[in-house]
């Protein structure tokens, strides 16, 4: 009798090491759009920070938005330890108090990192464009300016557009001739959302929507479209793993930033931050870009990117010329006014 | 019997006693019943009736402004919304704007308010961002001076507007009606309008898939109810597996069959029948294969489950007693099939108006449906009352339909199999 509860014990006090082990090798849950940026996320950033300390990460996808989040910290039950979030929401959710402060103090010498890439509840991951690509063993021309895009003349057959005003509101600003500097001047009167929505009835009937990042070169190696709106990152993916003939047409790129931001409610805040900061520093930013053509956000991180590298890169000189960033603030204040003439333009 | 023994010592009468008895029997067995289907109960009613009960109360609730910043809420009540209101509201403003962004409650007061008029955000934003410093002596021009627009009688009346709870806001921009500042309620401007549409197009095109769904299930049912068994059930095998199989799974599959260069496109040009590709995706041809071809399962099991009850010697005595064949389907089989006729329309016009993901997938830009437009003010406009109102709109007309249904084919007739 007194054996077995000796082993019981024992056992239990097995049990209760293990336990603790397993604790001490923590997981963090992270969100991000999935697909090729996860895959490059996780070799550039997670598999270092799983070998450095020993933590786990589980992986979750989302097609952006904050329902979610706000959702779940409203339940005050937060899953997400980290979330990989477009600019609007980084700054919706950081005024809805959605987000953590983050501490800029720890992420050191800050001088490095182009202006705006660091706000009070987000850190800048990397720098991603809006462009549009062809299959150019389809196309003869080669198109080379927005203005193509919008010519069906020229390059008849269907165009693939995500389904929202944003980026295509602009292209139709820029190819109806305004200065890529003017575009948010020009959007913010009403007299220039009816100037981009005639623009863009001019090739309505051409247009085919899309809705998730996947959908867009998919639909250009269907044969679907002739050219597709899509986020360069993936158009790159598809010409480097599947050795698609596709190519990017930077011209009037729009750019944003891509940022990290700790939910509220996050369990594992501390650990959480800890990882932004390493990914942060500039080897592992420039890492990024080996494995996905988006750029890191800071100078001397662009510095060690490999030269020829750079040329698939939303910051390379040749492709900056006529970029746009996109003003997050903007569509912050119209998206609900411009959205619901877009879907009363969609059904007209 | 003890009951019987009982009532003779109480000297009552016998038959009202074995009433009672049985009466209590009776009262027992419907509290066991309950009893047993309680763990239901409490499982509908927490997982299913009270999250569609809490956002349809989203549709009148108007908490933001009220919520994080109740001084300024009263003040703005009692004010006349004539004329700009005098200094102390504009101090309340100022502390319950301060009051709110600590709190962390200013983003969700600025997206409320920015759904009523564009631009209220950043008017907001920047506001709370330049009165952080020192304390001037008057809010009023202090204010001002930061921004014109707090000058405008307008302003503060959307303020006071948006600080009433519950307010009719959502379900009237629902039905894409506003209240205007003389207080009436008037249509927005064509070129707003979005939902009246969407409302109709999604009844349109659940009504149309009903009827394909109808013309090609009641000649598959019949077939199925009258061949021999072992046939039938073979054949029955071709209704059960797509129905069985996921709706993500066989919208995709039409995908790859209609898409430009898909499989029924490249036959077409194969066979010199077609020279361009025929549109058949991205356009409301795409959206009414794919929802036809979900939901034709339903139609057919329900039809085929009242087929199989229906006695051929009506039919026969039909003919018998001269009835052209045709006749005797039209006039005694049909009529006989109608229960099944009305379960499989409401089932597959109630399916259909919640459809989500095949409009998505094969439609195009004429074709969203309510639910697609709930969706993005759930998920992306994160304006969770109007997504409330639209959804309230929908579980309403689905129970008009329903009591309508009920009036004309009666819900108890209908057999699901």
């Amino acid at each position: 009798m007194r054996t077995r509860l000796k082993a019981q014990c024992a056992a239990l006090a097995l049990l209760a090491i293990a336990g603790v082990t397993t604790q001490a090798a923590e997981t963090l849950n992270v969100v991000t759009f999935g697909g090729a940026l996860e895959a490059a996320a996780k070799k550039a950033w997670m598999d270092p920070f799983t070998q450095s300390n020993g933590t786990q990460f589980s992986l979750e996808s989302y097609d952006g938005g904050l329902a979610k989040l706000s959702a779940m910290e409203q339940a005050k039950n937060t899953t997400w330890d980290l979330i990989d979030l477009e600019t609007n929401d980084a700054i919706t959710a950081c005024d809805e108090g959605l987000l953590r402060k983050f501490d800029k103090r720890s992420l050191g010498k800050t001088s490095d990192f182009i202006p705006g890439s660091i706000s009070d509840c987000a850190v800048a991951s990397m720098v991603w464009s809006t462009v549009y690509a062809y299959d150019s063993s389809k196309l003869k021309n080669a198109p080379t300016t927005v203005n193509d895009f919008f010519d069906v003349q020229k390059f008849p057959g269907k165009r693939g557009l995500r389904k929202s005003p944003k980026v295509a509101m602009e292209w139709a600003l820029i190819a109806d001739g305004v200065d890529p500097k003017d575009v948010y001047k020009v959007l913010g009167t009403p007299a220039g959302v009816d100037r981009a929505f005639k623009k863009l009835d001019t090739i309505k009937k051409n247009i085919v929507w899309w809705e998730s990042g996947a959908q867009a070169p998919q639909l250009l190696a269907d044969g679907a479209v002739v050219m597709v709106q899509a986020y360069n990152g993936r158009i790159d993916d598809a010409v480097k793993k599947d050795h698609k003939p596709f190519k990017a047409v930077w011209d009037a790129q729009v750019y944003d930033f891509e940022w990290w931001g700790i939910p509220s409610g996050a369990k594992h805040a501390d650990l959480a931050s800890k990882f932004i900061v390493s990914q942060a520093q500039p080897k592992a930013s420039s890492d990024l870009a080996k494995y996905i053509a988006y750029a890191p956000p800071r100078k001397d991180a662009v510095a060690l990117v490999d030269k020829q590298r750079l040329a698939d890169m939303p910051t390379a000189p040749d492709n900056f010329k006529r970029a746009v960033q996109i003003n997050a603030n903007f569509w912050a204040d119209n998206a609900d006014a411009i959205n619901k003439r877009f879907q009363v333009w969609l059904t007209q | 019997m003890p009951a019987s023994v009982h009532a003779n010592t109480t000297g009552l009468p016998r038959e009202t006693a074995g009433r009672a008895s049985y009466n209590k029997a009776q009262r027992r067995a419907s509290v066991q019943a309950l009893l047993l289907a309680l763990p239901l109960i409490v499982f509908l009613l927490s997982t299913f009736i009270a999250p569609i009960a809490m956002l349809l109360a989203r549709s009148v609730q108007n908490h933001e402004v009220a919520g994080s910043m109740p001084a300024l809420t009263q003040a703005l009540n009692a004010w006349d919304g004539r004329d700009i209101p005098g200094e102390p509201t504009f101090a309340l403003l100022a502390s319950g704007l301060k009051q709110a962004q600590e709190s962390g409650q200013l983003g969700a007061v600025a997206r409320r308010l920015n759904f009523a008029q564009p631009e209220f955000r950043s008017l907001l934003m920047r506001t709370a961002r330049n009165i952080r410093g020192d304390v001037p002596k008057a809010w009023k021009p202090a204010l001002i001076g930061i921004d014109e627009r707090w000058n405008s009688p307008e302003v503060w009346r959307l303020l006071k507007r948006a600080a009433e709870s519950p307010t009719p806001d959502y379900l009237l921009a629902a039905m894409d009606a506003q209240v205007t500042p003389q207080g009436a309620i008037a249509s927005m401007p064509a070129n707003a309008s979005v939902y009246r549409e969407a409302f109709v197009r999604t009844i349109s095109i659940s009504a149309t898939v009903t009827l394909l769904c109808l013309v090609l299930g009641y000649p598959v049912a019949w077939l199925l109810a009258n061949l021999p068994a072992k046939t039938g059930n073979r054949l029955m095998l071709f209704v059960i597996v797509p129905f069985w199989t996921s709706l993500l799974v066989r919208t995709t599959a039409w995908y790859v069959l209609l898409q430009p260069g898909g499989v029924i496109n490249s036959v077409l040009s194969g066979l010199g029948l077609a020279t361009h590709p025929v549109p058949l995706i991205f356009n409301r041809t795409g959206v009414l294969i794919g929802m036809t071809h979900v939901l034709l399962p339903y139609m057919i099991l329900a039809i085929y489950s009242v087929m199989k009850s229906v006695s051929p010697v009506y039919v026969r005595a039909a003919k018998s007693l001269g009835a052209h064949p045709f006749t005797a389907f039209v006039r005694i089989y049909v009529p006989q099939t109608l229960p099944g006729i009305g379960a499989g329309c409401f089932l597959v016009f109630v399916l259909a108006l919640g459809y989500y993901i095949t409009p998505a997938l094969l439609g195009g830009a004429g074709d969203e449906m309510i639910s697609q437009l709930i969706a993005m003010q759930t998920n992306t406009q994160l304006n969770w009352g109007l997504a409330g109102a639209l959804s309230a709109y929908l579980v309403i007309f689905t129970a008009i339909f329903y009591f309508l249904f009920n009036r004309i084919v009666g819900i108890d007739r209908l057999r699901f199999g």
